[in-house]
């Protein structure tokens, strides 16, 4: 193990450490605890100039107010609606062409598969304006179904990358076995490799919401309206209006980030093995 | 025998191209859905680039002058070396979160929850975070500003001020990446050889020479997609200009992908072929790490199979 084990050093040593943690833990999340704390600020804390000690008392008012007083509620629930049939949408998909791509060798399999690799690091603004034309004429400008549909389509390049590579570790001789029993090939999708897969959705399903819950470029790009934002291009918007209002920026924040938050320390393990894929050989 | 043959011979067409045809049947919706979205659009934005094109109004073929125009261009200069500085210092993710994941891979109480919560950053939307660094940069009584002004006498106003304010967005965007290299190097770090750190151990390698000798060979996979996702998150770095200053003060913090999003789709105008051309640059600059990400990727792929 690197590096050397602490509890193989001295007491002083596993000491310090012990110290040490906490305290860079609480530099390192310093950003994140100054918001949390500004968020139950009162604001005439902020009038009089106390932005940094305990706030006077805590003002969870500041959360109701963004709530009753801002469209944050829409936000949030425009949110799920561009989320959710993207997780779904995507994982249908490439459940698929990973399967496709995992097991059968044919020619341009390789080609087909880097193609989706490739996809996945292209810089958004070469398919920016195509993208929007494209949602504009088929009717979904400005609509979170439109969001979610170009949302699918350039995930599937990513989960089809982790799909293929899930899929073509798994044993070949339990596929092999199942043709020469004459299992149709649907079947073996559908019976045999699909809930073997289950690991890989959980894991991809996580990462997924998360990437698509923050995403703020193509939120920008194709929803214009409270009606249909979802929260990060509303909090953009709402930000304009707060001008130096920080008490109820932050709580904003925070209403904003906790959704894809909470899902991590939930599913927490999922998360990571998703997101370290190709980390470890 | 007999009977397997008359049996082979009833086959369906189906039932014996079934091999062939299935990967095709289970690829074409998502192929579909990637062509359309992804592939195409990377053709369309080229050819748009060569028109006059507000988004409504007819395109008006122009030939290069989108291109020449980008040449003269100041704003599309101080973006480029933007770009520029961005990469540089994104880098240093890679060896800050290898500092932190090395901190990190002990076996005491509680580490699990510090490894979680150091990660935390890189959970939190963009936005979230541009308005946290907003609020610890903020003039007057941003924590940041009365730091230097304690030190100094004077506060630095980081985000209003044209020499330090791409720095500050940088800095606000490493917070997210180093948390996403650490948990890169964390996983590597649990799957180095435990054998080979010991008989390095025995030979009385220690400290930064069995890290460099030893270690870090074995987290090369690790170091490869860090820097990969490094490369990518700079040269993506829209969320944080856009949030944190909107390309200002004076354009100084204009990266290519903010400008381009101001040229084509923002209040200052809707010029769409140019902004195009300024993609397809963007697009060249990508080309040139992916071509070579994507050929290491192909020269493992054939070295396994």
């Amino acid at each position: 193990m690197f590096p050397r084990p602490i509890e193989k050093s001295g007491p002083a040593a596993r000491v310090m450490y012990q110290i040490a943690l906490p305290v860079a833990l609480f530099i390192w999340l310093f950003p994140l605890l100054g918001v949390a704390v500004t968020s139950v600020r009162p604001s005439s804390d902020l009038a009089s100039g106390n932005y940094f000690g305990m706030p006077s008392y805590f003002a969870w008012e500041n959360y109701v107010s963004i709530f009753t007083d801002s469209p944050i509620g829409r936000y949030i629930f425009n949110s799920f609606k561009v989320t959710i049939p993207t997780v779904i949408g995507t994982l249908a998909l490439s459940c698929l062409t990973g399967f496709a791509l995992g097991i059968y060798k044919f020619k341009g399999n390789l080609l087909i598969f880097f193609m989706f690799v490739a996809g996945n690091f292209v810089p958004f603004q070469i398919l920016m304006v195509p993208v929007r034309d494209l949602t504009y004429s088929l009717g979904m400008y400005n609509t979170t179904m439109g969001l979610a549909m170009f949302h699918i389509a350039f995930q599937t390049g990513f989960c089809t990358l982790f799909m293929r590579n899930f899929i073509s570790a798994l044993p070949k001789e339990l596929i092999e076995a199942a043709r020469v029993e004459g299992v149709k090939e649907w079947q073996i999708f559908w019976h045999i490799v699909l809930p073997l897969m289950r690991p890989a959705i959980a894991a991809l399903a996580v990462l997924i919401f998360t990437f698509i819950w923050n995403d703020f470029f193509w939120a920008t790009v194709l929803t214009t309206s409270a009606s249909t934002q979802p929260v990060t291009a509303g909090l953009s918007s709402l930000n304009g209006q707060w001008v130096a209002a920080w008490h109820l920026v932050s709580a904003g924040s925070i209403i904003a980030a906790l959704p894809p938050v909470l899902m991590f320390f939930m599913m927490q393990k999922h998360f990571i093995a998703g997101l370290t894929l190709g980390a470890v050989k | 025998m007999s009977m397997s043959s008359t049996n082979r011979q009833s086959r369906t067409w189906w039932q014996k191209n079934q091999q062939t045809l299935t990967p095709w049947l289970f690829l074409t919706p998502g192929l579909l859905m990637f062509a359309v979205y992804v592939v195409w659009p990377i053709f369309a934005s080229f050819q748009i680039s060569f028109y006059d094109y507000d988004g409504l109004s007819t395109k008006e073929y122009i030939g290069t002058a989108n291109y020449s125009e980008l040449w003269s261009d100041r704003a599309f200069k101080t973006s480029l070396y933007n770009n520029v500085i961005w990469l540089v210092l994104y880098m240093l993710a890679v060896p800050l979160g290898l500092m932190i994941a090395i901190f990190l891979n002990q076996t005491v109480r509680g580490i699990r929850i510090y490894k979680s919560l150091f990660f935390f950053p890189f959970v939190i939307s963009q936005v979230v975070v541009g308005l946290m660094f907003a609020w610890f940069y903020a003039p007057n009584f941003g924590l940041l500003y009365k730091v230097i002004e304690f030190f100094t006498g004077k506060g630095i106003a980081i985000l209003a001020s044209p020499h330090y304010a791409t720095y500050g967005i940088i800095a606000a965007g490493l917070w997210p990446q180093i948390a996403y290299v650490m948990i890169l190097y964390l996983t590597g770090l649990n799957n180095v050889s435990p054998d080979q750190v010991e008989a390095a151990r025995l030979d009385g390698a220690k400290g930064f020479k069995m890290l460099w000798y030893v270690i870090l060979p074995q987290l090369r996979p690790a170091t490869f997609i860090a820097v990969v996702v490094t490369v990518i998150g700079a040269l993506r770095s829209f969320d944080l200009v856009s949030i944190m200053t909107n390309g200002g003060p004076f354009g100084s913090t204009r990266v290519l992908s903010y400008y381009m999003y101001e040229q084509a789709l923002s209040e200052y105008g809707f010029r769409m072929g140019y902004g195009a051309a300024i993609a397809v640059v963007l697009f060249g600059i990508m080309m040139f790490f992916i071509s070579g990400f994507v050929w290491k990727m192909i020269r493992d792929e054939r070295g396994m199979s």
